[in-house]
Formats: structure tokens, sequence, C-alpha cells
């Protein structure tokens, strides 16, 4: 990879003696779009809330986060203001209640606008009308004065990508953007993500629990299982050849479209409790190929091919020529 | 709009009409306001005449309605005591009472809101703990055994302000700040848990996730949210201008609108009391009104246009 | 396919009255407006669409957990009685309903065994802890779970608790409102497999409620996808997810995200109309692709459509219209993003 946007390394995040994050390594290129796949509890959105420092403060966080130049853990509160929404801006899963219920969608488009552009006034207004133009509100003039409530769940969405662009992010975290919306406006939405990439040049950080959206609209994918990333590919070798045990056990969870219908290959059990981390590599409990060595240590990222490794002790066999 | 009103001031009436009943059966069925003014040692020639002076030997429901007949033309009727018109004698009153709970509440609300939200941003710190111990304290005393206490404090120990009274401002000194610690108690954590439920939306995570400063968002983000709840318990505190001080009057013997309802209910003094309930139950309504209408103020999501 | 239906709901109709906003007057919705449909022992029918389609609506009125306002319900060939009336509640012990959110469903102060155990108290069934512990197992929860609190135990455990719930009465008809739709991927595979599972020992006849399109086809033997409180088509699975004869389901088909999937997606413009501000016609042709001007004047009904016999309700796929030129491809015309994005490679 060139020299990344932003740099994870080890980060590692605790709530209270329970481990949420347990070291994480990942970057993102300019432009590129990684997808980040995991259930819910694995950390993937963690991940980026403690990137730009969004955790509570009873949440202890290290390592380190690098964009360009800069450290963004343990950075002074000014920094961070001036980088959220700025360089890096960041959409949530649940649009109408990441909107403020009694501020115009004007105001708060505005305000990004005025925080990261110096815009202020008739022209904060113009771009703001510009922006919702641009993520397809239809009748963006009218809307700038509606409340969130007025909004459908999709509108919603869009106008929360709407204030992302305002400040011309160079990285797009958009966390669960569609989980909360209809399958055909979810549609819309990726298309619309999509779109602008192509059309601004960001770079997007797509965190999903659905092998599927990510699928579509990534190049590259991390998979997370309780607070790690255990593999990580280019997004058509992850679906060709997929080499973690979790990441197949996804792949074959997800129903198929065709086909004869038999059962699917549920992974059994359930996501291990953060404070009851099994020895060694966490998903040996549900692991079909568990081995005695795979509970004495955590298994490290093991290269496969170039941009593709696995954290997987069998993996990691399997590459020692026989 | 029209409708909305018509409803409001429908339900008002309602109300209003409940209270005065309650208090004419209470009154009646408790005690014989004859025998009670007249002592029990009148010859009962004269608490005869003063029962045919005040209508008193007519059937209960007669009087009722001569009650309210009166009470429709305008008319509340005189003290049973000393004759005097009932509503002069309460109007008389309420400066006294407002000289105690204005300034009480500007105490509750200047004092009470800037703890809450200081708790709530300094969640499980020192800050938060030391406040909300002092709101429980403040909350669960009795007004009375606060006003005793400080009286004891500082009026028998310490000699610095009078115990009762209403010679001086400084006489009020004592009753406004019991009050107004109570409700500054209770409005403080009523703020606290306004401002905590606000702070946990997303669309506070938002606001940050957009680079507005944590002061700009406190500010511009949470504090009009967390107003939209709190709004209900000022309203209540408005309310209660003119009736909230009962206990207090009566513990620093203040000549107020809550003295005169404690005399003439001991004396069932019917007239009195009705006049001063029925100006209870009026701020009452209409601070619920100024409420509602705040509530549209302040929250888009409650003044959608009629469609 | 066997004889007579188990169930067989005919012409249901469902109306609300919504207010809107504070001084607003009354608008009447009608959430489900006509739907028919019936379930057979021992089968699955999917119910799909978006939200406020009225798929949820229709799953209650097929229970009689609410009172249809026009239209019936018929169990084993007899009119469903009354709601709240003795002969209904015997009635329920052999219909019962799984809801979405486990964790809702269950009362979080009493252990899994004694709320499974709870239905059999009700209808007088004896054996019951034999029953709880075989139940217990048919779900695939551990013996010595039965002891647990709902907190103690997962999200796919509590579901299976909520199963076993239901199954405690034998029940011919089990209607699933959004089974797995608050279920981890992974958990909610074992939830679909052991539904295909129990129904397969068991016989129950299942009405499937689902967003998703995968999941009903893993689990249904017909599908039928709702619009605006109308089913637009019916038939069997496979034949709806590759050949959809309606155009909402042909979009509703090409939005499912697929990984490695390499096809044009049909984008629908604008978001899922208001059932209180229903359109003329056929309600999705403001939306459609291949609306014509009759859509806008005649609503379609639901009927074979010739040649396969596939149930759809659309002028267009029936062929009492012309289809536009470029068919269905011409998926969106000038949708809210940008007109050149109109169609991409997914």
């Amino acid at each position: 990879m060139s020299e990344p946007l932003i740099a994870l390394r080890g980060l590692t995040v605790d709530f209270g003696g329970a481990p949420a994050l347990r070291g994480i390594d990942l970057a993102v290129a300019p432009g590129e779009a990684l997808g980040l796949v995991g259930e819910s509890g694995c950390g993937k959105s963690v991940t980026w809330l403690a990137a730009l420092g969004l955790l509570p403060g009873r949440a202890r966080i290290a390592g380190s986060v690098r964009l360009g130049g800069e450290e963004l853990l343990g950075a002074p509160p000014a920094l961070l203001d001036r980088v959220r929404g700025g360089r890096v801006a960041m959409i949530f899963q649940d649009p109408a209640s990441s909107l403020n219920p009694v501020h115009r969608i004007g105001r708060q488009v505005a305000e990004a606008l005025g925080l990261h552009r110096g815009l202020r006034g008739a022209a904060a207004r113009a771009e703001a009308r510009r922006l919702l133009d641009q993520v397809g509100i239809p009748d963006a003039g009218r809307r700038l004065d509606a409340y969130p409530h007025e909004l459908s769940g999709g509108q919603s969405q869009r106008v929360m990508i709407a204030m992302a662009l305002a400040g011309r992010p160079e990285l797009l975290v958009a966390d669960e953007p569609t989980t909360a919306l209809d399958v055909t406006i979810q549609a819309q939405i990726l298309d619309l993500l999509g779109a602008l990439r192509r059309e601004t040049g960001m770079a997007l950080v797509l965190i999903s629990h659905d092998l599927g959206v990510v699928s579509e609209t990534c190049e590259r994918v991390a998979v997370m299982y309780a607070g790690r990333i255990v593999e990580e590919a280019p997004v058509d070798r992850l679906f060709a050849r997929p080499t973690h045990p979790y990441t197949q056990g996804l792949l074959g969870a997800l129903p198929p479209l065709d086909g004869p219908r038999r059962p699917l290959a549920a992974i059994p059990g359930g996501v291990p409790e953060p404070n009851a981390m099994p020895p060694g590599c966490a998903f040996a409990p549900r692991c079909p190929h568990a081995a005695a060595a795979c509970a004495a240590g955590v298994p490290a990222p093991v290269p496969i091919e170039p941009g593709h490794a696995a954290a997987c002790l069998r993996a990691a066999r399997e590459l020692v020529p026989a | 709009m029209l409708r909305f009103f018509g409803f409001r001031l429908l339900r008002a009436a309602i109300t209003i009409v409940m209270v005065v009943s309650f208090a004419f059966v209470v009154l009646r069925l408790s005690g014989d306001p004859a025998q009670i003014i007249m002592g029990a040692d009148a010859p009962p020639e004269a608490i005869a005449a003063f029962r045919r002076a005040w209508g008193l030997e007519e059937p209960l429901w007669l009087q009722y309605f001569h009650y309210f007949g009166a009470i429709l033309s305008g008319d509340l009727g005189r003290s049973m005591r000393d004759g005097r018109d009932a509503i002069a004698l309460v109007v008389e009153r309420i400066p006294a009472t407002l000289a105690l709970t204005v300034p009480a509440l500007l105490i509750k609300l200047g004092l009470g809101i800037p703890a809450g939200i200081t708790a709530a941003l300094h969640r499980n710190s020192f800050i938060d703990r030391a406040v909300m111990m002092l709101a429980v304290a403040g909350f669960t005393v009795p007004s009375f055994v606060l006003g005793l206490l400080l009286v004891l404090v500082f009026a028998v120990q310490l000699g610095w302000l009078p115990s009762g009274g209403q010679e001086s401002w400084r006489h009020a000194i004592l009753p406004i700040v019991t009050m107004g610690v109570g409700g500054a108690a209770v409005l403080a954590r009523f703020t606290r848990s306004a401002m905590l439920e606000v702070l946990g939306q997303p669309y506070i995570r938002t606001a940050s996730a957009k680079g507005v400063p944590w002061r700009a968002v406190v500010w511009g983000h949470a504090l009009p949210n967390a107003a939209i709840p709190t709004v209900t318990i000022i309203g209540f505190m408005v309310g209660s201008l003119i009736a909230g001080a009962v206990v207090v009057e009566s513990v620093f013997s203040w000549p107020g609108v809550g003295r005169l309802l404690v005399v003439a209910v001991a004396n069932r003094d019917l007239a009195v009391v009705q006049c001063i309930l029925l100006l209870v139950a009026a701020t009452m309504v209409t601070a619920n009104l100024v409420v509602d209408l705040l509530y549209g103020a302040l929250d888009p999501r409650l003044r959608q246009r009629t469609a | 396919m066997t004889g007579t239906p188990l169930l067989e709901a005919t012409g249901l109709t469902r109306r609300y009255a919504m207010r809107r906003g504070l001084f607003g007057r009354p608008v009447e919705v009608r959430a489900v407006d006509g739907v028919s449909l019936s379930l057979e022992q021992g089968r699955t029918l999917g119910l799909v669409g978006e939200s406020g389609c009225g798929k949820s609506t229709t799953g209650r009125l097929v229970l009689g957990l609410e009172r249809p306002d026009a239209g019936s319900v018929a169990f084993e060939g007899r009119p469903m009685p009354g709601p709240g009336t003795p002969a209904w509640r015997a009635l329920r012990a052999r219909m019962q309903m799984v809801f979405q959110d486990p964790l809702g469903a269950l009362d979080r102060r009493m252990t899994i065994g004694a709320q499974v155990a709870e239905p059999l108290e009700i209808h007088g069934i004896g054996d019951r802890d034999g029953r709880v512990a075989r139940l217990l197992g048919d779900v695939g929860l551990r013996p010595d779970q039965a002891g647990r609190y709902p907190h103690e135990l997962s999200g796919g455990q509590r579901q299976r608790a909520v199963l076993a719930r239901a199954l405690a009465t034998d029940p011919a008809v089990l209607v699933c409102d959004e089974p797995i739709s608050a279920l981890d991927v992974s958990i909610q595979a074992q939830v679909m497999n052991l539904l295909v599972e129990l129904q397969a020992r068991l016989g129950t006849a299942i009405l499937f409620v689902s967003h998703d399109l995968r999941a009903v086809r893993q689990v249904s033997h017909r599908v039928a996808v709702m619009y605006l409180g109308r089913i637009v088509e019916e038939g069997e699975p496979d034949a709806v997810l590759h050949d959809p004869a309606h155009p909402y389901a042909q979009a509703l088909v090409s939005a499912i995200p697929h990984p490695g999937r390499r096809q044009r997606r049909i984008l629908l413009q604008g978001d899922p109309p208001n059932p209180a501000d229903r359109p003329s016609g056929c309600a999705f042709h403001p939306r459609c692709p291949a609306a014509v001007a009759l859509c806008a004047r005649e609503d379609p009904v639901l009927k074979p459509r010739p040649g396969d016999g596939r149930h759809v309700a659309c002028h267009v796929a029936q062929g009492d219209a012309p289809a536009p030129s470029d068919g269905r491809s011409a998926a969106r015309r000038g949708g809210p993003d940008r007109p050149a994005e109109a169609m991409r490679a997914a």
C-alpha cells in the first residue's frame, strides 16, 4: 500500500476491565473503500469511535492512530475537533435519532460548514442547499427548513451524508449506514455512497454486519471477531478463498439465493463475553478445526498472498510446504 | 389551534369546579362553622342566629347551589369570621406571599439547574456525587424540618437572623432559603437526569463527530433538548407561587396567603378557603397552559401544522 | 400440495385512524387492504415487504389478535371466533406467535423453565417437568438452562426459549414476525435451521413474516410479496427470486446485497409511500419503472398470469398493458441522485 491516509497500530480499548478491542492494526489508503465486517460486539464500531475520540470518558484507549503525520490518540480537543467532520467524517446507524430533533436540517448542515469551511449566513445556506441537492434530497431549498421528524429514514441518512460532506472529508466512516433502512432504500444509499466516492475521491470505511453490503461497495475487507481482525483481503479474494474459519462460517451462514435448500452451515455457540475471553484464539471454542495449539497463544496474522492475511494457525500450517 | 385551546379551557374549568366542590364537601362534613367560630360555649340562640345569617340551616345541596350561583356571578362571599369580603382578604395577603415565593423561585432556578447540569456533565465524579447527596438531602427533608433547623442555627444559636415575623427584609431570608433549597434540590435531580438522557442520544455523538467543540455541543445541542422535560417541573413551581408557601409561612409566622388558608380551614371559613382554592387552581391551570405553549416552542415535533 | 388448507384468510382488511400532529384531523389508513392467504400443514408461507407494508398486521389478523374490518379467517374450515371469547382462547393454544425481540417477549423476572411451563398450566396440560425438558431439548437448549433468567442467555438462546414456549401447546400454526432480524448472522442461521427442522418433525404450518428475502427463501415453500397493504406477487420462492414478475418484486430482489454478485441493480425512486396517502390505481405506479397510463387509473387485481400461472397484481406483467419499449431494464428514469448514475454495475 502507498502512504496510508490513516493508520491504526495496536489499538486497544477497555471498558472498566472488559476489553473491547485487543490490538487492531489497520490502514486505509487515500481513496480506497474498506469494509469492516463482524457481528455485534466484535468491536468494529468501537474501533472508529476510539480512533476519533468519540468514546465516553470511562473507555481506556491505548495504541496509536495516525492521520497523515498527526497522532490522534491523546491529541488536544482542538485538534480532534478540526479533524472530526473535517478530514474524517462519520455517519451512523440510526439516521432518525442521529439528527438533533430541535434544529432545522439547514442549520445542522450549516453548522458543519461554519466549523470547517468558515461559511456563514447566506453563503452557508446556499452551500447547504447544494449539498442536500448533491445527496439527492428532492426540493432541497425547502427541505433546509424542515425538522428531522419530517424526513423519512432514507432522507435522514442523506442529510447525515450531506453533513459529512460539508467538511470535504478525505475519509468517510459509515457505521452500519443502512442497517435501519428498508432494502430498497439501502440500495439507494449504497449507490449514493459509491457515486460520491467516485466524484470526490474520498476514502470510505464501511462498517457492517452484512457481508453482502460490504462486497458490493468495498475493494478490501477486514473481518473482525472478539476485538481483533482475523482476516483481511481484497473483496473478491475474500469471497473466493475465505481462509479464517470464522470468515468461512459467516459466509456459510448466509442463505444462498439459488441452488437446493439445505440446512445452513451455522456457527455453533455464541460470541464470547468480553470479560470471559478464551485463552489463545478467541474463535477456537466455536471452530470446527480447533486443535490444542489454538488455546496456547493468540495467532498472529499470516500473510497468504499480498494483501491477504488470516490470523489462524491452520492458515500458517497450510503455507508450510509439505 | 382554536380547538386545542377550547379543549384546554374546558378541562381547566372542570378542574376548578371539582376542586371547589371537593372543598365544600370536605369542609362541611368535617365540622359546623357556627360551632367553631362562635365557640363551644356560645348560647344556642347566638349559634342559631349565626346559622340564619350565613344560610347554614338550609339543606346542604341547596347551600351548594347557592354557593355556585354566587361564584358564577362573581361573588365569592364574605368571611364568616369578620364579615369582610373574601376576595379583599385574600388579595391583600398576596404581596407578602410573593415576597417569599418569587425570590425562592429564583434560588431554585439559579441553583438547581446549574447544579444539575454540572452533575450530569461530570457524571460519577466527586462533583456529581456531592451534588446528588445534597440534592437527596434537600429533597427528602421536609420543609418544616429544614425551616426549624435553620431557625435553630441562625436565629437561636447564632442570633444572626430573626426566627419569625415580617418586620424587615431580614425576616424574609430564612423562609426564602428554606423554600429555595428544597426546590433547587428537586430541580437539580430533574435537570441532571434530563441532561444525562440527552447526552446519551445519538445526535450528541453526531455533533461531536462533525467537529463541534464540546462546550458548543452542550449549549447548542444538549441543553435545548434537556429543557423540554425540565420545563414541566418549572411550570409546576411557577404554578405554586401563591399556594406553595403554606408550611413555610406557618413555621415563620409570615402573614401570607398560606397562613390565611390555615386559619380559614381551622375555622371552617368556607368563603375564604374557596377563594384561595380558586386562586390556586387558576394559577396552576395558567401555568400548565404556559408549559404546553412552551413545549410547542421548544419541541418542533409537537408543533406540526394542521395537515 | 395437500387438500384443504389448515388456515384460510380471505379479503382481510384493517383500517386505522391516524392523527397527524397535535391539531390534525384523523385520517383513515388501510394497513391491510384485502389480503387473502392460506397456510397448510407442514408448510411455510413467507410474507415479505418493507416497513409499513402491512405484513406484521396481517400476521396478527391471521391469529385473530386483531379483528379485521373486513374479510375472515377460517381455521380447519370453521370461522375464527372473535378475539377474547372463550372459544378463541381455546383455539389460541393451537396458534402461536413469535416476535422479533426475544428479550421483550420474555418476562425478565421468571426463569426460562417457568415461562415454557406457563402455557402448559394455562391450558391444563400435565407432566409439565417432562414436557419442559423435552421442549428445551427440541430447540437446542440444555436442561440446566431451564433455571436461567432471560438476561443470562444470549440473543439466540432467548429466541430458542421463545420458540420452546410457543411450541409448548403443540400448535398447528406458528406466526413468526421477523423472528431473526434482531440476531447476528451466525445466530440467524441457527434459528432458521431450527425452524425448518422443527417443522419437518412436528408438521407445523408457519407464516414467516420478514423483510429479508434470503431468509424467506431459506425457510419457505411459498412466498408472498406485500406492498402498501396488498399482496402484489405470490409463488414458489425460487420462481419469485429468479424471475420476479411484479416490478416491485424485481426491485426488491435486485436490492438484495450478495457477495460476488455482478448484476445490475434496479434503484427505485423515492421513499416507500405513506399508507395514509395511497396513490390512485396501482399503489406502486409512482415509483414503478414500467408504469403506463393505465396503472394510474386502474387498480390491478392479483390473479394468475397467463402462461405460467404466477399470481401477480400488475397490468404490465399480465399483458393487459403494453410494456415500455425497453422493458424492465429501464428501471429508473431520473432518480433522486444523478441521472447518469441511474444504473450501475453492482
